[in-house]
């Protein structure tokens, strides 16, 4: 054993017995105080002001991940596909903003594009004239679970490049809703651009069911499955961070996969 | 002549006493997010909802994802600090099994500490067993920094979900290492607990009380 990081104190037994008291006195007491500050410091975090459901250190770590990651988001980093076989049962999980009050044939879908007052209806035939893209990916929820599916739809950046304003630069976020806005999620528009967002009308070959989105619903691979909205009623493209239902009830604004 | 021998140098001390809650809050945090779909069994051994329950941990997915990605750095931080140290040190040497004779010496450590064997087998500062451990604990770490990614960002990082089976791979091996700490734990107590105060008051003050005839 290294003799220099590993000393040896060669006393006296009286004085040994006394240096012995010393240290652990002095170490202890160092220890105790460590355990205290700790013990303080997490007291303090958890009691910190809260910030959309987190104390807000935590929320601003939360943020910090998610401008991290959303700096290294890329159309080449994809989530896996698969092969029909491996198409699995995904369960209804949530039903928020899906009342039943409303009429799929009535159904518009209403854009802003960030300027006020700049706004248009868009029918179903107008996202199924763009070009139809078909994937069979892992849709993965926020509880842990995850689910191969099958889906088809138009992707949003084609969606974007038709009704986005050409002239003007594109914004930092994208906005979406529920008819009755009880269910909205706010999204970076890096990864709604994303080659595997689309927004869909088919799933596993079949038109969309209600209790699944219909008419048309997003689906975003490259996020949890509560920034996958169902039943879009809304897209307004922003450029200030918009609002998200589980972001206010304490979960990562940022949410990607 | 008895004489104070350092045992454990202080940095190391520090980045064990740091890890221990560091370690505890990722484990406390990664049960809270685990609640919201525990899936996982060993034969009819599955994590009692009950326990959920009795330690308020239910409903508590999204404080436990705001904690356990909050306190992921500084767990990496420390856990990274630690292995950097070792390496520049050369502490490492101790601490890492050099031979396979490790794994012969390791079992007779056991059948020692079980009071099977009475002689325990020549050791450096730590023995086999410890070593093995040691290293073996830090292989877990790495291995759930690394399962931890690829289930925090599986799109961004599919190449690295793909080592361990993918998504579901890594989740299950992610929650497999957090029960191996739990069990390292309580082993690694109970052996302290035997080792005594001497050896306890060394990870506290570094030097331990030796009485030996050279």
């Amino acid at each position: 054993m290294n003799k220099k990081r590993h000393p040896e104190i060669v006393l006296n037994s009286q004085d040994l017995k006394q240096e012995l008291r010393r240290r652990t006195r002095r170490d202890f007491l160092i220890a105790g105080l460590a355990a205290a500050g700790a013990v303080g410091g997490y007291e303090w975090l958890t009691h910190a002001k809260e910030d959309n459901g987190q104390p807000w250190p935590e929320r601003r770590v939360l943020d910090a991940n998610g401008r991290l990651w959303r700096a290294y988001v890329n159309n080449r980093h994809l989530m896996p596909s698969y092969s029909t076989d491996q198409i699995q049962y995904l369960k209804v999980n949530g039903d928020v903003g899906l009342g039943q009050d409303f009429d799929p044939g009535a159904w518009k879908l209403r854009v802003q594009t960030g300027v006020p007052g700049e706004q248009f209806d868009l029918h179903l035939f107008d996202i199924q004239s763009l070009p139809r893209y078909q994937m069979i990916t892992r849709f993965c929820c926020i509880e842990g679970w995850s689910v191969i599916t099958q889906w088809a739809g138009a992707r949003f950046s084609d969606f974007t490049k038709k009704y986005f304003p050409a002239a003007r630069p594109l914004p930092q976020y994208v906005y979406m809703a529920t008819p009755d806005e009880e269910y909205y999620v706010g999204l970076d528009l890096k990864s709604a651009l994303h080659p595997q967002t689309l927004l869909a009308y088919e799933q596993n070959g079949k038109p969309l069911e209600a209790a699944h989105g219909a008419p048309l619903r997003l689906v975003i691979p490259v996020k949890y499955g509560i920034k996958n909205i169902k039943r879009i009623g809304m897209i307004q493209y922003t450029d200030t961070r918009p609002g998200d239902y589980w972001y206010e009830e304490g979960y990562d604004w940022f949410a990607g996969l | 002549m008895p004489k104070l021998k350092l045992k454990h140098l202080l940095a190391i001390r520090w980045f064990h006493w740091i890890n221990f809650p560091l370690l505890a809050l990722m484990i406390w945090s990664g049960f809270l997010i685990y609640w919201a779909y525990p899936v996982y069994s060993i034969g009819p051994v599955r994590f009692p909802q009950g326990l959920f329950r009795a330690l308020h941990m239910n409903q508590r997915l999204a404080d436990g994802m705001a904690m356990h990605f909050f306190f992921m750095w500084l767990f990496v931080i420390n856990g990274v600090l630690y292995i950097v140290y070792t390496i520049v040190s050369g502490e490492w040497r101790l601490l890492v099994p050099t031979s396979f004779g490790a794994l012969r010496d390791a079992w007779q450590v056991v059948l020692h500490d079980l009071h099977i064997r009475r002689e325990r087998p020549p050791q450096q500062k730590y023995n086999a067993a410890q070593q093995i451990s040691y290293t073996a604990i830090l292989v877990m770490g790495i291995g759930s920094v690394l399962t931890g990614l690829a289930i925090y960002k599986p799109a961004q990082l599919n190449w690295l979900a793909a080592w361990f089976g993918g998504y579901p791979g890594a989740r299950l091996i992610h929650f497999a290492l957090t029960i191996g700490y739990c069990v390292f734990f309580v082993v690694h107590v109970i052996q302290v607990i035997v080792a005594g105060w001497n050896n306890f008051r060394s990870m506290i003050i570094g030097y331990e009380l030796v009485d030996e005839h050279e």
